[in-house]
């Protein structure tokens, strides 16, 4: 279907001035002649373009059943160029989801007043003029994500097999480290006083915490920020003593630096640095090299340009994929998790992990080792409790990194896929074991979709202590309570789902690691073959299900008539 | 046996290619018709079997401290590096498979002592399997246009052709016998596929002798008779698969192609797919890339790109979706050539058949397209595939780079196709196999005097009979993808401004380029390195659970439960009957059969990490690895062997053709992975070295 043929109605154009407005509303009636291939059906049909400034659901009956709406959350937008041939104009959105709409409109002045208040609109400066803050849910909220995964609830799971572990509310007030949430599970051994005084030694004040704890050995991971030695080799005891209160006797430990070692040292000029060995003996560090920001952000405007330009032949294609990086950094993420869970699982090691921040490759790292070594992680609450604490609670800045996506052109420090990222990086491994996860390939995308764009406050903020004061919880609705109502639900369980209580260790050589289609290529091809393929596996596998129903009711009723039988023949 | 020099080697150790450092210890046999390695493990005795006819290369490497390397290539993409501890055994083992592996007469081929005790019947009846015949009247002919011709009786005309063959009604003897005259090795325009819903048809043959002006009468007659024989089109296209250079270049030696001047109502084109040559020097920098140790991602798409492997791909599939569209949408008939019409013309008739017709997406219908458009038409079997010792500049991988489209379409329609990536995998095998007598020889002619049926076993009805491991579970006859043409969806052009909105999301609508008239092409971007395939022996890249498989076994279980359904609810009918008659008879019947679900049957996606730590020289932890794949190799073999005897018969364990062990494990009943217990070895190592 295209629009671009087709001159576009504009209805009514309200200035942005006062009224917020959140959506670009996109009308095309007659949907036979609009996407039909017959001209003389096209110009028979009338479209429009709408501007919203007022809150309304996603989606609006149709008048009529003709009616094809398409509604874009003005966040969702990109970027956006215009260009003029004689009177009609054009205006292009591109869109963080990478999704690409063309829109004709005849009328240079009316074309003008579109782009700049599509352009205003979608570049808002405050969070509290964006949608979520308007947004009023159609649904009935069954349970309030906000509430889903208390940390308290998420420790209690763990309480019953970890003693040497308790809940801290030092960082209360968000005073000891502003990226933390008010609660954090650290050794027991160390009291808050220590962790206050460990805090000034770690970068943002980000001190060892546990992230995870693996039931089969109890050995742990934990995350922090880098450990400012600065060039002088600076020591802190209390950190000293807090990583090692974690190792059992006799036993050692790794510490994973997610930067290569030349740059771990250069760090150290910047007042960063990375834990000496004199200083944790029994501590052995491995440097892998997981890039970071603008890097990251630059692989991803290459790839989702030759993904774009499909003119192109097969050799320029696989260049163009190689020349993209984005399989490598999937790679070196996959690689540092499976790792670490390796050093976990396999060698009986606790380990602690740390890049510069602690907020970005740390938390891809310690999330997809969860995601390997433990199956609550891969059922769909587990996974939501697992972003929830490992990307929420644990402060990656959402806020700054999703605020552009592939075709941004500003050159901003702070943006950057790293949940895409790893999402990315949990497809490939749904991928290779299709059985073993309880959501669909639509979960992961859809979590794409609300980090970008969102009528939900879930990503709003960069850290614990920004939701708070944007009160999200009292202002906004969260994620997950659209989520996890049955009707949602059932569009992102994985029909093959079984539950598989082992490790799952992915491959991580290049021929096992694919382009994620179902992401970049989700707008320039068409799915109707694999979907189609998706709908006869869920038949399938429901059919089976019907069946094995029915049967079991067959079977009780036999049983029960054989000993009625059985019954009246007795006496 | 008189080239078997040493029949029996011990303490060798076959290196894990994925993890070097790992080796096992067993005994190497050599028999006259396989090597065969079997660990001494005495928990596992492992056996790997390779084929003589397998052996592509066998390399022998620099003696090291621990022994003699041999490296032993396969034709089915398996690699084995043995590590023989005397240098003069592995000489030995070295020219007794040198030897081996190339065998001079036909007779020494394994299908000639292969016996898979059916009796003789039984034999006949497979080779009965799939008749040609039965294909064309399928099509509908012979019709008002078409006619079965015997003027290549006896092969008195062309001796690369079947006997029997389809040409237009319109086409004399005399033109056939003229128009081969002026065709290399007399090759002449025959039917392929007749398109009954509009009768549109791809007709073959090899290139014209113009050279530079040369013409014949008969010739342009022959093709404006295919032409007359599609009233519903007033021109014929043809299609000449080469690259325009290599045609120009033929001219010289008085080939070459169409005159469009000379022959009337011809739309000539030209579609660059490489020769042979090309074709085996880009599969072989292809699978040097799959052999790289611990590649980098850049490594690996660099590589793959440099192969130019995938381009060729597409440039075959882009030709067949070329002619499906003109015979389908244009209702226009195709002559197809290339040079001799045995290579590049085999493989893009077949492919665009496949898209015009659903009954070549099914079991028995691919196995007719193999039949008719390779083995009747005289593709070169034994000289492509090396079967006989030759010259080796004839070997190409011309049927594996058909059997990769039909798998490139199969990840773009996964409804479409009645049969799964296994059955395509096990006819790779077999082609190289010479375990069964299909695809022996170089023509129809060669094979009758060989007397091939009388004297081996086909490989149809052995896969036939084994059907049930060769169905896409997806596929539902009645399903609108096992319909009709398969439309590529066509690389949209001008994307960017053209495809928008592409897609709404509360209303799954097609994104469609409505204005493409270029030569439509598959896009690019979904042509996929067939991981499945080249690295097929390589478990540890494979994905570890196997959709397919677990569909396969739903729908097994589902099977079950239908029989089991019927038998209860008679049962209850009776039994309620009985009480209604208030007669009190006690069902003797004992407890419903507990069926056995899919689950219990595996539970392995024992799997084991590989090795991540890279470059990390200090950290050396080699993981347990596929020995701890207990139940699911044994699984695989079992399974191996009811269902398949021949891959059985070479079926080393770890290679397990069949990835049957990726079937979903079960919830509870699952182990617990092996354990850190397992490798406390790998753990002091760690520490040592740290």
């Amino acid at each position: 279907m295209t629009w671009g043929d087709q001159a576009l109605f504009i209805q009514r154009t309200p200035c942005c001035a006062e009224v917020p407005a959140w959506w670009v509303q996109l009308h095309a009636f007659s949907v036979q002649g609009l996407f039909g291939k017959n001209s003389e059906q096209l110009t028979n049909s009338s479209s429009g373009l709408e501007l919203e400034g007022s809150v309304r659901g996603r989606r609006v009956e149709s008048p009529t059943d003709n009616t094809e709406e398409l509604w874009l959350l003005h966040s969702n937008i990109d970027a956006i160029d215009k260009r003029f041939v004689g009177p009609l104009g054009t205006i292009i959105i591109k869109c963080k989801d990478f999704r690409i709409i063309q829109l004709d409109i005849p009328g240079m002045e009316e074309c003008l007043n579109i782009a700049s208040s599509i352009e205003a609109l979608s570049t808002l400066d405050s969070i509290t003029l964006m949608y979520p803050f308007f947004y009023r849910p159609m649904f009935e909220v069954i349970e309030d994500g906000w509430h889903s995964f208390l940390p308290e609830q998420e420790f209690e799971l763990y309480s019953s097999t970890i003693s040497e572990w308790r809940l801290s509310y030092v960082n209360k007030e968000f005073s000891v480290c502003p990226s933390y949430p008010p609660a954090v599970i650290v050794p027991k051994a160390i009291d808050d006083d220590a962790l206050r005084k460990v805090a000034t030694f770690r970068h943002g004040g980000r001190f060892p915490v546990l992230s995870y704890y693996h039931k089969k050995n109890g050995m742990v991971i934990m995350r922090s920020g880098q450990p400012l030695t600065g060039t002088n080799g600076r020591r802190c005891k209390e950190d000293e003593k807090l990583i090692n209160a974690t190792l059992r006797a006799g036993k050692r430990g790794y510490i994973i630096d997610t930067r290569p070692l030349n740059i771990a040292q250069q760090a150290r000029a910047k007042g960063g640095g990375f834990e000496q060995e004199a200083h944790y003996p029994q501590w052995r560090r491995i440097h892998k090299s997981i890039d970071r920001y603008h890097i990251l952000q630059e692989s991803l405007i290459k790839l989702v340009e030759s993904c774009n330009d499909q003119t192109q032949n097969m050799d320029r294609w696989l260049s163009k994929l190689e020349a993209s990086n984005w399989l490598t950094h999937i790679k070196e993420i996959l690689t540092t998790a499976c790792l670490a869970a390796q050093c976990l699982d396999r060698e009986g090691a606790s380990i602690l992990i740390h890049g510069t921040e602690g907020t970005d490759s740390t938390l891809q790292v310690t999330s997809l080792a969860q995601i390997i070594l433990e199956p609550r992680s891969r059922t769909i609450r587990g996974f939501e409790a697992l972003i929830e604490r490992e990307w929420l609670q644990a402060g990656h800045p959402f806020q700054q990194r999703c605020a552009q996506s592939a075709y941004c052109n500003s050159k901003q420090k702070w943006e950057s896929p790293v949940f895409l990222l790893f999402l990315d990086c949990v497809w490939q491994i749904l991928r290779q074991f299709p059985c073993s996860f309880e959501f669909n390939e639509n979960f992961l995308i859809m979590l794409f979709e609300h980090a970008y764009a969102s009528q939900f406050g879930t990503f709003l903020g960069n850290n614990e202590s920004e939701r708070c004061k944007l009160k999200l919880q009292q202002k906004t609705m969260s994620l997950w309570s659209w989520v996890n109502r049955p009707s949602e639900l059932s569009k992102f369980t994985n029909p093959l789902f079984e539950a598989n209580n082992l490790v799952i260790w992915p491959s991580v050589a290049p021929q096992s690691l694919q382009l994620w289609e179902g992401i970049f290529l989700r707008w320039n091809r068409s799915s109707k073959y694999l979907d189609e393929a998706y709908e006869e596996m869920v038949n399938i596998i429901e059919y089976n299900k019907e069946l094995q129903a029915k049967v079991n009711l067959l079977r009780r009723q036999l049983a029960e008539l054989e000993t009625e039988d059985g019954v009246q023949e007795s006496p | 046996m008189e080239h078997i020099r040493t029949p029996k080697v011990e303490n060798v150790r076959l290196v894990d290619r994925i993890s070097s450092k790992k080796a096992a210890l067993g005994t190497l046999y050599l028999t006259a018709t396989h090597v065969i390695f079997v660990e001494t493990a005495p928990d596992t005795r492992k056996e790997t079997w390779i084929l003589h006819s397998q052996i592509a290369t066998i390399e022998k490497q620099a003696t090291t401290a621990t022994g003699c390397p041999l490296l032993i290539r396969c034709k089915n993409f398996q690699l084995l590096q043995l590590i023989i501890p005397q240098e003069r055994d592995c000489h030995d083992v070295y020219i007794s498979l040198i030897r081996l592996a190339r065998p001079v007469k036909y007779e020494e081929l394994y299908c000639f002592s292969f016996n898979p005790k059916l009796d003789r019947e039984e034999r006949e009846q497979g080779w009965m399997l799939i008749e040609l015949s039965e294909e064309y009247k399928r099509m509908g002919l012979p019709n008002e246009y078409w006619q079965l011709s015997d003027v290549n009786r006896e092969y008195r005309i062309c001796d690369s052709y079947p006997t029997e063959l389809y040409v237009p009604k319109s086409a004399t003897a005399h033109i056939i016998v003229g128009s081969s005259k002026f065709r290399s090795r007399r090759r002449f325009p025959a039917l392929s596929y007749y398109y009954k819903d509009n009768h549109a048809s791809i007709c073959r043959s090899s290139q014209p002798l113009s050279g530079f002006s040369a013409r014949c009468l008969e010739d342009e007659q022959m093709l404006q008779a295919i032409r007359k024989a599609n009233p519903g089109s007033d021109f014929l296209y043809v299609v000449d698969t080469r690259p325009k250079l290599n045609a120009m270049a033929n001219r010289a030696a008085g080939k070459g192609y169409e005159n469009e001047d000379n022959y009337s109502n011809i739309k000539f084109q030209f579609i660059g797919i490489e020769n042979i040559h090309v074709m085996r020097n880009s599969l072989q920098k292809m699978l040097e890339v799959c052999e790289l140790k611990s590649p980098s991602m850049s490594d690996f798409l660099w590589g793959l790109e440099n192969s130019g492997w995938l381009r060729h791909i597409k440039a075959i599939m882009d030709a067949g979706i070329f002619i499906a569209k003109a015979v389908s949408e244009e209702g226009a008939s195709v002559l197809v050539h290339c040079s001799d019409g045995w290579d590049r013309t085999a493989q893009v008739c077949s492919v665009a058949s496949l898209l015009l017709e659903p009954h070549y997406r099914t079991l028995k219908g691919f196995m007719v397209l193999i039949e008719k458009d390779w083995i009747s038409f005289g593709h070169k079997f034994t000289h492509r595939y090396g079967n006989l010792d030759g010259d080796p500049r004839e070997i190409s991988p011309v049927i594996d780079q058909f059997l990769e489209c039909v798998w490139q379409l199969m990840e773009q329609f996964p409804c479409a196709f009645e049969f799964n990536e296994r059955f395509l995998i096990h006819i790779q095998h077999h082609i190289y196999s010479c375990q069964f007598g299909n695809f022996l020889c170089n023509s129809q002619k060669e094979r009758q005097e060989l007397q091939i049926q009388e004297r081996t076993y086909s490989l149809w009805a052995h896969l036939w009979k084994n059907r049930a491991d060769y169905l896409n579970p997806l596929f539902r006859a009645d399903h609108s993808q096992t319909r009709g043409v398969l439309h590529l969806p066509t690389a949209p052009c001008n994307f960017m401004y053209k495809t928008m909105v592409s897609k709404i999301p509360w209303k799954t609508q097609e994104s469609e380029c409505t204005d493409c008239d270029t030569v439509s092409r598959s896009s690019a971007v979904l042509c996929r390195f067939w991981n499945g395939m080249y690295n097929r022996f390589e478990k540890g890249l494979q994905p570890r659970q196997s959709v397919t498989d677990y569909l396969m076994a739903v729908k097994e279980e589902t099977q079950q439960l239908e029989e089991e359904l019927e038998a209860l609810e008679e049962r209850l009918e009776k039994i309620q009957k009985v009480q209604l008659n208030r007669t009190k008879v006690r069902s003797k019947q004992s407890e419903p059969s507990k069926h056995s679900g899919f689950s219990t049957s595996d539970n392995s996606a024992a799997n084991t990490p590989q090795d991540y730590s890279g470059n990390v020289k200090s950290f050396p932890s080699r993981s347990p690895s596929q020995g701890d794949e207990d139940s699911a190799l044994i699984l695989t073999q079992d399974n191996l062997k009811s269902s398949d005897p021949d891959l059985s018969a070479n079926s080393d364990q770890e290679s397990g053709v069949e990835d049957l062990s990726c079937r979903s494990p079960s919830g509870g009943e699952c182990v617990p992975s092996e354990d850190s217990g397992k490798d406390r070895d790998s753990d002091e190592a760690v520490f040592l070295t740290a």
